[in-house]
């Protein structure tokens, strides 16, 4: 498809429209908060930070907007892309719609780790850190365990191996959950699975960030094989790829992805569900096309749902609540209006 | 809280004993009589003599006159009992840990695992808990329908006395005297009543000069960032209010007051409290470098405090009788000239009064060091 195309033109228009939706809804996330911060002030703390000379009656000023709001902005915007990336992966590698990122048992397996930690009460980066390690451990070895098994279809192995893996995992999370502190830990678990991204900090962003955009240089690369990968095995091997080695290399982006935000904001569920979908009907199912679309509005989402989990009430609503509050009724829209075409 | 002995029914075994061995048409008669009274006294209560308690949820509950056995349904049930009979509890509800067992009755160390029976989590098998042979069952803590409904019927289903007892502070008096009165050793519950309550009157004594806006403003500090923490009302941080302070965790309207809710590290820099209690060392060694801290009052006053949590915790872990030392020592934190506290004599006084043990001097210094913000590794 040549640039000069119609297609072409109006999917530029789309993303031009959507980085300009999400930077707005950027600046206004920076300006809503309990810490009450006007737009004058806004633009006086960057000018600070320009100039390297920090007013002290803007002190607190500055703290709340570069080390508490800003981190957490970025970090809404950086799981909504890396989430929705990862659902579209899925949905095309495994040719379903039906499926999510933790299609493969990396949320169990990421909240497995997390859960862990808080039952052994560390610190909070060897939290992070055991969820990390937990959700890459479960996918390699869901992956591991499906590739000995042959003469079945791949990827039906490969889902029905990571089902029973998340199962796993499930049950020793709740084997944790009981043995767990009733009046300290039990509460402190409960909200990690629920997700949430009120204790993010710069320095969390600053390390996941690096870790997306490495798995995203494969996607952007090799994006129109995901197209090949969703026609199915045969014909992908027919049209000149190897779908075994593709697979694996999009299942390891992927899971790196959605392991490096679970660690730092927990179990987001539905974004990766849902918002490939949105995507789709807005562009249709080429992953050229999809890619894009799907990540910017899963970071426009994803802030939108965090400001709202942020300001509701006095205190913090759970990401895990308002997402499936908002994502139940689109899917059974999208279920409803029978469109297909992933 | 009505909570009163309302009957006693002293028709038992006594019968059955005497008249029933005299012979002939007419004894025949009265011994069978006597059978079936027999009969219909061991049926609800055992062999046992018993009497009709009334609980803090209303509920009217038969129990024998002497209790030996008690099984405690959760962890601020245990303390309740441990500090007023030891030697009747079967068990703890989650085994002591290495650090915990030098601040506990020898002779309780080593009870054995029973699990929790209400509360979150529900970790009992019935028939594990059968098998310690309690004559009651008691709970101590929150009294609501979901709780009055789990007694019902875990008494429907055993045949054990469930008794329900408010664990709210201003309750404690009442369900020491109740409970020491239940296990016969109303002595011990009317000491322990009588010296809470002097507590709790010479607190309400000082807290009455001092008028609400000059109190502290505390936040607590829950889970491995700190960003958990108990709104207002809750059973959970209500030790924050009974010892003057204010919680900066107020949704304002009362129907909001849940327990357990997660905050973000902004609305605690907008709250801005002035104090910060906590149990958690992981919380407690990190805040004083965070500099998302930093800018806290608290913080810059130096007024973080951790709290010891050997064998129970001192300002909640679980809400019970072990947050009466905590109060003291909050007081103390908050009012230094009108709440004075001599930490290590009290501290040695509570612990040989309400958990039976002596501390020798360097049991008591480990405690006493994370008062210090030194907590053992």
């Amino acid at each position: 498809m040549d640039p000069g195309s119609p297609a072409e033109l109006s999917l530029q228009r789309t993303l031009v429209l959507l980085v300009m939706l999400v930077s707005l809804l950027a600046i206004a996330a920076a300006l809503i908060g309990p810490y009450s911060i006007s737009p004058t002030q806004l633009i006086q703390a960057f000018a600070q930070r320009l100039t390297g000379r920090i007013d002290p009656a803007l002190a607190a000023t500055d703290t709340v907007l570069f080390s508490v709001r800003l981190p957490r902005v970025a970090a809404a915007l950086l799981a909504g892309a890396a989430l929705a990336a990862a659902g579209a992966v899925y949905q095309g590698l495994f040719r379903n719609p039906l499926v999510s990122p933790d299609m493969l048992g990396v949320s169990s397996g990421a909240g497995l780790g997390a859960v862990l930690g808080i039952f052994l009460s560390l610190p909070v980066p060897a939290i992070q850190g055991l969820s990390f390690v937990g959700g890459l451990a479960t996918v390699a070895i869901v992956y591991l365990l499906a590739s000995a098994v042959r003469g079945h279809e791949p990827t039906l192995v490969l889902v029905l191996t990571g089902i029973v893996l998340g199962a796993l995992a499930g049950a020793c999370l709740s084997l944790l959950k009981i043995l767990a502190d009733p009046y300290d830990q039990l509460p402190a678990i409960t909200f990690w699975l629920l997700g949430s991204l009120a204790s993010v900090r710069a320095a969390d962003v600053l390390a996941t960030a690096p870790l997306v955009l490495v798995a995203l240089v494969p996607l952007v690369l090799l994006r129109w094989r995901v197209n090949l990968m969703s026609l199915g095995d045969e014909e992908a091997a027919a049209l000149g790829v190897d779908p075994r080695r593709l697979r694996l290399l999009f299942i390891a982006a992927a899971t790196l992805m959605t392991a490096s935000i679970v660690a730092i904001a927990g179990v987001i569920g539905w974004v990766g569900l849902v918002i490939p979908h949105i995507a789709r009907l807005l562009v249709g199912p080429n992953f050229n096309r999809l890619l894009p679309t799907a990540m910017l509005i899963g970071a426009g989402f994803m802030l939108a749902v965090d400001t709202l989990a942020r300001t509701l009430a006095e205190t913090e609503t759970p990401l895990g609540v308002l997402t499936a509050c908002l994502g139940a009724p689109v899917f059974v829209w999208l279920l409803a209006s029978g469109r297909r075409g992933w | 809280m009505m909570l009163r002995r309302i009957a006693r029914m002293d028709q038992g075994r006594g019968c059955n004993r005497h008249a029933c061995h005299r012979r002939g048409a007419a004894a025949r008669h009265r011994r069978l009589r006597c059978w079936l009274l027999a009969l219909c006294c061991w049926l609800p209560f055992g062999a046992e003599a018993a009497r009709l308690i009334e609980d803090s949820a209303g509920r009217k509950v038969a129990i024998p006159e002497r209790i030996e056995r008690v099984y405690a349904a959760g962890p601020p049930a245990s303390i309740l009992v441990y500090v007023l009979a030891p030697d009747k509890l079967t068990g703890w509800p989650r085994a002591p840990r290495k650090d915990e067992r030098p601040y506990l009755a020898p002779a309780t160390r080593d009870l054995p695992e029973t699990g929790r029976l209400t509360g979150r989590g529900n970790t009992t098998n019935l028939e594990v808990m059968l098998r310690t042979r309690p004559d009651l069952i008691i709970d101590f803590g929150a009294v609501n329908a979901t709780y009055v409904s789990l007694a019902d019927q875990v008494q429907a289903q055993t045949g054990i006395p469930y008794l329900l007892i408010d664990g709210r502070f201003e309750q404690t008096p009442a369900a020491l005297r109740l409970v020491g009165d239940i296990l016969g050793v109303g002595d011990r519950g009317e000491a322990r009543a009588s010296e809470v309550e002097a507590l709790l009157t010479t607190l309400d004594d000082v807290l009455a000069t001092i008028p609400e806006r000059e109190r502290p403003r505390v936040y607590m500090a829950r889970g491995p960032n700190g960003l958990e923490t108990g709104l207002k009302g809750s059973i959970n941080t209500e030790i924050i209010e009974r010892a003057g302070g204010r919680n900066v965790a107020d949704p304002g309207d009362a129907s909001l007051r849940r327990g357990i809710v997660q905050v973000s590290v902004e609305q605690v820099i907008v709250a801005n409290p002035d104090t910060i209690i906590t149990w958690d060392p992981n919380f407690y060694r990190g805040v004083w470098r965070d500099p998302l801290w930093a800018g806290i009052e608290a913080v810059q006053r130096q007024r973080v405090f951790l709290s010891p949590l050997v064998p129970f915790g001192w300002i909640d872990r679980p809400p019970s009788l072990n947050r009466i030392i905590g109060l003291k020592w909050l007081a103390s934190l908050f009012y230094p000239d009108q709440m004075p506290m001599d930490l290590r004599a009290e501290t040695r006084a509570f612990y040989r009064r309400f958990y039976h043990v002596d501390l020798d001097d360097n049991t008591l210094e480990q405690l006493l060091q994370w008062t210090q913000g030194h907590p053992p590794n």
